[in-house]
């Protein structure tokens, strides 16, 4: 069973669609008991990181999401990847859950003012480094993205990488801890197949 | 880099697919789930669902629609028609819908794209303009293209942006059904001002029509209903054409 940790932020619907259709049986919750029976967690979230941090904290999961991040798999998606870094500086610096070393900066500092920001629409994935997470996976499949951070020093932990106007790591991962930018949820067939790598991890 | 998009566009009455010609002589043309599932698989890259319906039964039929298609179709759902209120946007939002369409209702009330773009995000809001030339100028037109409301198009579009639209939806009426291709001049006009993505609309006809639109890089993505509807058009036809011609798609 997958549980999709509800901590207040954003819209489960398509999330939970997605993996339905690849026959997952998943859970929305907030319940540490719940989450301490997960064969796998997924961390979603869109917003603000500064916001969705205060909520992960109003929720009183934090120490549970980092006990369990050593015991099982666990995704963070778009900015639930985000939280998984040691800081982000979206609107003042934050601190994050320090799961993966790295930190999250605005993408508009680094890439030229001809690009749009938010990075948003398909882009390619480009393979960084093999990993069980591509096993259905080929190399330069379109994922979708929408976010205006990214993640920063974190090339140990990078798996895949996109090109807008810098490297943009898509998919990171430390230990069992993964990471997706983009959203798999909306990324087609392609989407699909990462996540259902993700259920078999 | 991110790919230029091929968008089919869905109005939906009563739950039913519809698409009108210069917006009168609305024909039925299918179902909406059915037709969403086609175009996801032949390599749509975003889907645009207009709710054209009027009453309190049909809006409940088109979020049931839009509930169907989001559980099956994983790609970024857009849905428009009869925004006025955040309420509206929280409707189809948790109805499936990534982002969401304004038109008559930011008319009205301008404040609706702020107050939006700070509650959902810049990237969820899409300002969609009806335009058409009057008098050699561009003029907004509201309730679906048929109320000029003398406002000029060139200017709402850049106070869209600065309210805090993340994409601009430009429909060309003196295009739109045509199928004689995309208002090329009225397009490069917005494209001088307007930074957030521009989706051009109204006029496509053949493949051709869309090479010539992607030739100008300020256009992101390329919307379409009667060609793909009618199959004059065939999205992964359309995408390795585009391809083979050196535009940055997605196959």
């Amino acid at each position: 069973m997958i549980a999709v940790v509800d901590y207040g932020v954003g819209n489960l619907f398509s999330l939970l669609c997605s993996l339905r259709s690849l026959g997952l049986d998943c859970v929305v919750t907030n319940q540490k008991e719940v989450l301490k029976r997960a064969e796998r967690i997924i961390l979603p979230g869109v917003g603000a990181f500064g916001d969705a941090m205060e909520k992960l904290r109003e929720s009183g999961l934090v120490d549970t999401v980092k006990e369990l991040a050593a015991e099982k798999p666990l995704l963070g998606i778009c900015l639930g990847m985000q939280l998984l870094f040691d800081k982000s500086m979206e609107h003042g610096e934050h601190e994050g859950l320090g799961l993966i070393s790295g930190s999250v900066l605005p993408l508009a500092n680094d890439i030229a003012p001809t690009l749009k920001v938010p990075h948003m629409g398909w882009n390619k994935l480009e393979i960084f480094r093999d990993d069980p997470i591509f096993q259905h996976f080929q190399n330069g499949e379109w994922v979708y993205y929408v976010h205006s951070y990214y993640a920063t020093n974190c090339s140990d932990h990078m798996l895949g990488v996109s090109e807008y106007g810098v490297m943009v790591p898509g998919l990171v991962r430390s230990g069992r801890i993964y990471g997706m930018q983009f959203h798999p949820e909306k990324s087609g067939s392609a989407g699909l197949r990462l996540l259902k790598a993700f259920s078999e991890l | 880099m991110i790919s230029k998009r091929i968008i089919p566009c869905l109005d939906v009455r009563n739950g039913r697919v519809v698409k009108g010609v210069n917006f009168q002589e609305i024909r039925d043309m299918a179902d909406p789930v059915e037709m969403a599932r086609y175009y996801y698989e032949t390599g749509a890259d975003e889907l645009v669902f207009y709710d054209i319906t009027a009453s309190v039964e049909g809006r409940k039929l088109f979020t049931d629609v839009l509930r169907a298609v989001a559980s099956q179709i994983f790609i970024p759902l857009t849905v428009g028609g009869g925004i006025n209120s955040l309420d509206d946007f929280d409707t189809v939002l948790k109805s499936g819908a990534d982002k969401v369409s304004v038109n008559s209702g930011a008319i009205k009330n301008p404040s609706l794209i702020g107050a939006a773009a700070k509650r959902y995000g810049s990237q969820c809001v899409v300002l969609s303009i009806d335009v058409k030339r009057v008098d050699g100028n561009f003029h907004v037109f509201a309730n679906g293209g048929r109320i000029d409301t003398g406002m000029d198009a060139l200017e709402w579009a850049k106070q869209g942006e600065d309210l805090g639209a993340g994409e601009i939806v430009l429909n060309s009426i003196d295009t739109d059904g045509v199928r004689k291709g995309f208002d090329l001049p009225m397009l490069r006009e917005f494209g001088k001002i307007v930074s957030v993505p521009l989706i051009a609309s109204g006029g496509a006809g053949t493949m051709e029509d869309f090479l010539e639109l992607f030739q100008y890089e300020r256009i992101d993505a390329g919307l379409a209903a009667g060609v793909f509807h009618t199959k004059k058009i065939e999205i992964g036809n359309l995408k390795r054409y585009l391809k083979d011609s050196g535009v940055n798609v997605r196959i």
